[in-house]
């Protein structure tokens, strides 16, 4: 059984389809970050998770138990929010016991005045208190406790955020991109010590990003979710290696992936030097071809390869981005080499641009991938 | 050649600067100096801003002698606390359940509230009358409250200044377990207050010189708010006494002005408030 199920989800508004019936598992301790660029419903597919919207139709379990008519308080899933969602008026030691106090003190417990008269309600308030304690402590923030979120700074108040969603041990976790305020040093800090918390307290969690970086770095699975559709769920190493539809192997990876115009015909796609055969029957007419820029090299004599040109050289430090044109189709390449490569290149050289055939993928019309036959390849590496 | 240019220009906007803010403090330069007069001395024919002889203690003491002036200002300070306290209580969650809550007549209600803002009280006055006559409730708080409870201004303030709130504050609350009440009670009311203390500078100003509507519901003194006391003021034997009328005058004014400046610096303080962004 796992943690999390969702079946189906649909959700539109206006017309305008946002889900189109998104399905997936959360095994118990597991991280999986979804991600997908902006506005591909990403965020809100969390916020019906959390129950603060209603998908229009399909279903969601946690722990087998159908969550439709349960309400967002009684779900037990916390979320980090984006913008930290801290209460401006309360401290942060305030803001960590908000959901204990909403949860473990009775209505007139919570009462200003009369509230403080009751009985039984000091020792909860000084277990609150001990919890909150606590849990500052495992987040090293002990000395922010008596602060307000505005005298904060941003890493200080994700921790707080975090902190408050952590305290009532959650049966679900949710975040919604709560790294993305961050700066860049921070965020690569804060990456690791959510992963790290992720470890310790084993809640399975749902991290929202539109940073594939972050996803990939990040999580145990990965959900590819783009223009409302899960297009693939699998381990980093499968999304980027061997990614099920075009728009995954365009979405993950940086510089993107090159997609070559190419034709398949009697079930086989050839594209210049490159003849691939194709497992699968295809109809006659137009594919694309996949090569990471991992996997295409330049050739300063212009000897072998295809006849190119260099627009763009980008040094990275360790590694130099060359942006280059086929003369042929007139279509862009992109190559990812080391340093020494890239040595006697300037922009605007010609050069011959060498593609690894072996390593290309084959996307069908729709964009679907399409296997090749790990023995059809008569051709050498680099064509 | 510019080097003079540029303070003459500023003189010349510097005098006219002054000569708007003079014609503005004019009448309450006159109020304090006609306060400090004796009758002779207002009705001489030359204008004289200083007193001749200075009336003043006479005046204030004659204008607490003549009316009950304490009676009036505590009226006041009732008929406005009522009317404020209870225009908060009806607008906000009124504003809140508009601004972030999705339901089908809020549209409705939305052009309701900007039809609200466009009829006067002047237009209603008559069978609000005639109702608080039938209920025998004129010449008391209820009927000089109760008109003006629900504050369609009110909602529309709170409602702009809601709608700036962040939605994942509130979506924060509903997961850490609280209710629609208690999301207002405990989120919004503590971050509204910048838009109620501007609210209150609008509300306490307007009831605390409203004339109109005491004069309508009122007849006794003992129900009569400090504006409606001044011209019970002028009715009663004093009527020529414009140095008393003055030093009342004075008396009635004094306290706004005090509650402004303590406001304003609330006011300020709330405006500063943040936090609420990363």
């Amino acid at each position: 059984m796992s943690a999390l199920s969702l079946r189906g989800l649909k959700k539109s508004f206006g017309g305008n389809a946002i889900l189109n019936g998104v399905s997936l598992d959360v095994e118990a301790g597991e991280f999986i970050a979804l991600v997908g660029p902006s506005g591909c419903g990403k965020s809100t597919l969390l916020r019906i998770l959390a129950g603060l919207d209603h998908a229009d139709s399909g279903d969601i379990f946690v722990g087998g138990r159908d969550m439709s008519p349960v309400a967002a308080a009684d779900r037990n899933i916390a979320m980090v929010f984006q913008s930290y969602a801290l209460y401006p008026h309360l401290t942060a030691g305030q803001n960590i016991a908000v959901p204990l106090a909403m949860k473990r003190l009775s209505r007139s417990q919570r009462l200003p005045l009369i509230g403080s008269l009751l009985p039984g309600q000091r020792e909860i308030r000084t277990g609150i208190t001990r919890d909150v304690r606590e849990m500052a402590g495992l987040l090293k923030i002990d000395h922010l406790l008596d602060r307000k979120p505005g005298q904060m700074s941003g890493g200080q108040r994700q921790r707080v955020a975090l902190a408050r969603a952590m305290v009532r041990h959650p049966s679900i976790f949710l975040m919604d991109e709560p790294l993305s305020n961050l700066d860049a040093n921070l965020r690569v800090h804060a990456r690791g010590e959510i992963v790290e918390l992720h470890r310790r307290a084993g809640v399975p969690t749902l991290y929202v990003t539109h940073d594939q970086a972050e996803a990939l770095s990040m999580a145990d699975r990965v959900a590819v979710m783009i223009g409302g559709n899960l297009l693939q769920l699998a381990a980093p190493e499968v999304i980027y290696n061997d990614p099920a539809h075009i728009e995954v192997a365009r979405f993950v990876g940086q510089p993107r992936i090159n997609i070559i115009p190419a034709q398949a015909e009697n079930g086989r796609v050839g594209f210049e030097g490159i003849r691939l055969a194709l497992l699968e029957k295809v109809a006659n007419g137009p594919v694309s071809l996949g090569i990471r820029p991992e996997f295409v090299k330049l050739s300063p004599s212009g000897r072998s390869g295809l006849a190119g040109r260099i627009e763009r050289l980008e040094f990275l430090g360790s590694e130099v981005i060359a942006h280059c044109r086929l003369d042929a189709s007139g279509d862009s390449v992109i190559a990812k080499l080391v340093p020494h490569e890239a040595r006697d290149l300037i922009a605007g050289m010609k050069v011959g641009i060498l593609l690894a055939a072996e390593q290309a993928m084959v996307f069908g019309p729709e964009g679907k991938r399409l296997r090749i036959a790990a023995g059809a390849r008569q051709e050498p590496a680099y064509v | 050649m510019s080097s003079t240019a540029i303070p003459v220009g500023r003189i010349i906007r510097f005098a006219l600067l002054s000569l708007g803010a003079l014609m503005i403090l004019a009448p309450y330069i006159f109020m304090i100096s006609t306060a400090g007069k004796t009758q002779s001395d207002i009705f001489t024919s030359s204008l004289a801003l200083i007193p001749q002889h200075f009336y003043f203690a006479e005046n204030f003491a004659k204008a607490f002698a003549k009316v009950p002036m304490a009676t009036l200002l505590w009226n006041g300070v009732v008929v406005c606390g009522l009317i404020f306290f209870f225009q908060v209580v009806v607008a906000i969650p009124c504003a809140y359940a508009m601004a972030k809550l999705k339901f089908r007549a809020a549209r409705l209600m939305m052009v309701l509230v900007m039809l609200g803002l466009l009829v006067p009280i002047h237009a209603t006055a008559l069978p609000l009358y005639v109702a608080f006559d039938r209920m025998s409730l004129l010449n008391s708080y209820t009927s000089l409250v109760a008109p003006f409870t629900i504050s369609v201004f009110a909602i529309f303030m709170f409602l702009q200044f809601f709608r700036a709130m962040p939605d994942d504050l509130l979506h924060a609350a509903r997961l850490d377990g609280m209710s629609e009440l208690g999301i207002v009670a405990r989120v919004i009311v503590p971050n509204a207050w910048p838009a109620v203390t501007a609210f209150a500078i609008f509300s306490v100003v307007a009831h605390w010189n409203d004339l109109y509507w005491p004069l309508i519901v009122v007849s006794k003194q003992a129900y009569a708010t400090p504006p409606l006391g001044l011209m019970y003021f002028r009715a009663a034997e004093a009527g020529d006494d414009y140095g008393a009328l003055m030093a009342a005058t004075l008396i009635i004014t004094l306290p706004l002005v005090a509650a402004f400046l303590l406001a304003q610096k609330r006011f300020v303080e709330g405006i500063t408030m943040t936090g609420l962004k990363g």
